[in-house]
């Protein structure tokens, strides 16, 4: 092939909006990715402003309201802050973390990681896209429409089939959604698989392209039966059927059961490629290679792939389900330990004899470790039914799973963002305001959890907004005031941080200091042999990579 | 009637001189509650086993790792084949390990939560939004569940409408109110108190409200108020029975 033929693959540099709108190339498809998500994570997040707000101190503060956008107060505030809640699940999951991770990140970093001008199907890859922005829209839909969705973001029959809000709206947003990432599951197996630069063997891979196969993977399976399983809810709620009403024959935890088959391993379509990314960063970074990269890969990721099906009960501790089933599940949730082992001793290998300098993404890094670690070991105690039977739906499960997948996921993404940035837009976002939002961000989201952790081991149940002394009892309400103040504390600063860092990204991306090629002196093919900043088909000749070649190899 | 009039007989004799032996093997009853506060503790133990020198290997790579100079590389760390084997295996048993003790004494829990003892009095509650009800039997109702200290109670619940969660807080034990299904949920209240039991499961609108009190009276006063709900619900009974009688003729 002759560079020609590169340049002329999906030429996508005109700065209009049909430009935008009709692109196929797998960077433009990245950023309209990262806009969605960043539009659900903002508005998602204010919702988590109103839900603290509403929670520092026992009683109704009386604006929770004006959050769901209902300005005349018509609801009230148990509605309301039901809608938050809402909004701040599904949007922050199904709308930001998976697309944040596979929708901006596996596009904008598979192709040129491997080594590829494109992924292989750019047209579905564009349809993935916008069905993903539809879903966006349709979600956002909650805050005009009068019956707001209400079914938290698992949408457990038969309240989402007895209540008046609009469980529809919930169930299209998880099929556009899902069909979405059905799709582009579909194209990056296939690009991984099939598009990789010749020479490039199975561990010579990035981290990150590793994480990105596994986790869709894990999407492929499990994906339809959600859809499923929602799609059964609406036809109970709209047509009439009796899937999942017990006075006809159904089963209310029917769906219980469907809805976390897949929405376990969704935990692990987040987590593993929040852990590609801080491997990415980390051994750039710290210039080194992998440590254990095999057992990372092949123990770890495929491990997680492998175990991710079998560990669903967890969810339903307290659900009636079989004695026997609940403490044969035990077993499993325990044994995701051994995968997830692997990959925190890669990780944490990979420091030891490492040459470590510290960017703003690497301080995300090292925040991510701290979220690992207690994020993981909170699990240990929740795998075991017994402990569970007090755990469940209190705010330290709550804090568990904000530490180990949503703050962890959250903070891997916006650290690539800043990695990456140099090579999206030939400018760096990294400079003190971002470093003071990063303190901000890690200051802001200690405060917010920990004390939930030690309010929740001690019973505050989660999905309330009301702690007053004759629902918990009075000496319960007057200590968990106090921690409620705190977190509500902590949420404020994190808003602040949140803020700097978004405006500061779009600042930079026009504004921001140039930056030369490769700032972070990586070996990864999109810094080493990808045009700068990244341009139309990626290279500007056909990469080929020789046996030794591996993007960690600093050594040498 | 006469079966009432037998069960209430029976009750009675409960109370009997006689059936202190009964008693006295009922305080060797291993309370789920006490021993969730004993393994939590040994759970937090672990924890701090794993987790401290994860966390300090963390701080000090961090820290003593940084790069002297700009350019500087790490030192390549290449594991021969059984290095690589070794970091597998020697982690995965001792992981393992851990896993198989906290599971033994997570299952030993297990089977004193989930196995009722012989002689627990059954109260059956249901739940509603948003609000629960407490059946005793022999037509005794209330919306609280009052329950005597040292006597192991079963409940045997349900639901009216839509999933709840019966959250004894302060027993450290819950479990879900389902419809169309029966689940259950033992405690031994070991102490006089008034503790809440609130709704863990997410309900609607009013789910932060439902609420209400697990009263555990030393036996003088639950008989007290047992005898109250009693004549209560016995002049309730009488006007049914009559006019039940009216109809049935």
């Amino acid at each position: 092939m002759t560079a020609a033929s590169y340049s002329d693959a999906p030429a996508h540099s005109g700065g209009g909006i049909a430009a935008w709108v009709f692109t196929t190339d797998h960077k433009r498809v990245g950023i309209l990715y990262l806009i969605g998500s960043m539009a659900a994570f903002i508005v998602a997040g204010l919702m988590a402003i109103g839900i603290r707000l509403e929670q520092y101190a026992p009683g109704e503060s009386g604006f929770m309201q004006y959050f769901v956008g209902d300005i005349g107060k018509q609801m009230t505030t148990g509605d309301a802050y039901n809608t938050a809640l809402y909004f701040h699940g599904a949007a922050m999951i199904l709308g930001f973390l998976i697309p944040g991770l596979t929708g901006f990140a596996a596009n904008y970093l598979v192709p040129t990681m491997i080594g590829a001008k494109d992924v292989a199907f750019p047209r579905i890859n564009a349809l993935s896209v916008w069905l993903f922005w539809c879903g966006i829209i349709l979600a956002l839909l909650t805050f005009v429409i009068p019956d707001k969705p209400d079914v938290m973001w698992t949408g457990y029959p038969p309240y989402a089939i007895k209540t008046p809000g609009n469980t529809a709206l919930y169930v299209f947003t998880v099929h556009l959604i899902g069909f979405s990432s059905i799709l582009g599951a579909v194209n990056f197996i296939t690009t991984i698989v099939y598009m990789r630069a010749p020479g490039m063997g199975w561990n010579q891979l990035n981290m990150f392209v590793w994480s990105i196969l596994t986790g869709l993977t894990i999407q492929l399976i499990f994906v339809p039966i959600l859809a499923a399983a929602v799609t059964l809810l609406l036809l109970d709620k709209y047509v009439g059927t009796g899937f999942f009403d017990s006075s006809r024959g159904g089963d209310p935890l029917l769906y219980e059961n469907l809805f976390w088959f897949y929405s376990h391993p969704a935990v692990y379509v987040i987590f593993i490629p929040a852990m590609g990314l801080v491997y990415d960063i980390v051994a750039t970074m710290a210039k080194k290679n992998i440590f254990n990269y095999k057992a990372a890969v092949y123990g770890g990721m495929c491990g997680l792939v492998v175990i991710s099906g079998e560990v669903w009960i967890h969810h339903l501790y307290v659900a009636g389900m079989p004695n026997w089933l609940r403490i044969g599940m035990t077993m499993t949730t325990l044994l995701i330990s051994l995968p997830v082992g692997l990959m925190v001793l890669s990780l944490w290998g990979t420091l030891y004899k490492g040459a470590i300098t510290y960017n703003v993404a690497m301080l995300y890094a090292g925040l991510c470790f701290v979220l690992l670690l207690f994020g993981g070991l909170t699990g240990i105690p929740l795998a075991l039914v017994s402990m569970t039977v007090h755990f469940a739906r209190t705010s330290f499960v709550h804090a568990h799973f904000h530490f180990i997948m949503a703050l962890f996921a959250a903070y891997a993404v916006f650290a690539s963002v800043y990695f990456w940035f140099p090579a999206m837009t030939g400018r760096t976002a990294d400079n003190a305001v971002s470093r003071l939002a990063f303190w901000f961000n890690l200051v802001g989201t200690q405060l917010t959890f920990w004390p939930l952790f030690i309010i929740g081991v001690d019973g505050m149940p989660r999905r309330y907004w009301d702690y007053s002394a004759e629902i918990v009892g009075a000496e319960r309400s007057a200590n968990w005031t106090f921690y409620h103040h705190l977190s509500t504390y902590g949420a404020v600063i994190t808003a602040v941080g949140i803020f700097l860092m978004i405006t500061g990204w779009v600042y930079s991306a026009f504004w921001g200091a140039k930056v030369g090629r490769n700032p972070w002196g990586s070996k990864s093919l999109e810094w080493t042999h990808a045009s700068y900043p990244i341009g139309p088909g990626n290279f500007d000749e056909p990469v080929v990579v020789s046996a030794e070649w591996t993007p960690y190899n600093y050594a040498k | 009637m006469r079966k009432l009039r037998n069960r209430l007989v029976l009750g009675s004799l409960a109370l009997l001189p006689g059936s202190l032996p009964a008693l006295a093997a009922e305080s060797k009853i291993l309370s789920p509650t006490h021993m969730w506060n004993e393994i939590w503790t040994e759970v937090l133990y672990d924890l701090l086993l794993i987790g401290v020198p994860f966390g300090l290997a963390a701080l000090y790579m961090m820290i003593r790792y940084r790069a002297k100079s700009p350019g500087q590389v790490g030192e390549a760390v290449n594991l021969s084949p059984a290095a690589v084997w070794g970091w597998i295996l020697i982690p995965c048993a001792l992981f393992l390990a851990d896993d198989l003790l906290l599971f033994g004494k997570g299952w030993t829990l297990w089977n004193v939560q989930r196995v009722v003892p012989q002689n627990a009095v059954e109260v059956k509650v249901t739940g509603h939004q948003w609000y629960f009800d407490f059946d005793y039997g022999n037509g005794v109702t209330d919306s609280e569940l009052v329950v005597e200290v040292g006597k192991p109670v079963v409940l045997r619940m349900a639901s009216d409408d839509v999933i709840h969660s019966f959250g004894l807080t302060e027993y450290r034990l819950k479990e879900d109110l389902i419809p169309g299904r029966i689940t259950y949920l033992w405690f031994l209240p070991d102490a006089p108190k008034e503790t809440q039991v609130d709704c863990m499961e997410f309900c609607g609108t009013g789910h932060s409200q439902m609420a209400t009190k697990v009263r555990a009276l030393p036996t003088a006063d639950f008989q007290a108020w047992l005898g109250k709900h009693k004549s209560a619900s016995a002049g309730d009974l009488k006007f049914a029975s009559q006019s039940d009688g009216t109809a049935s003729k």
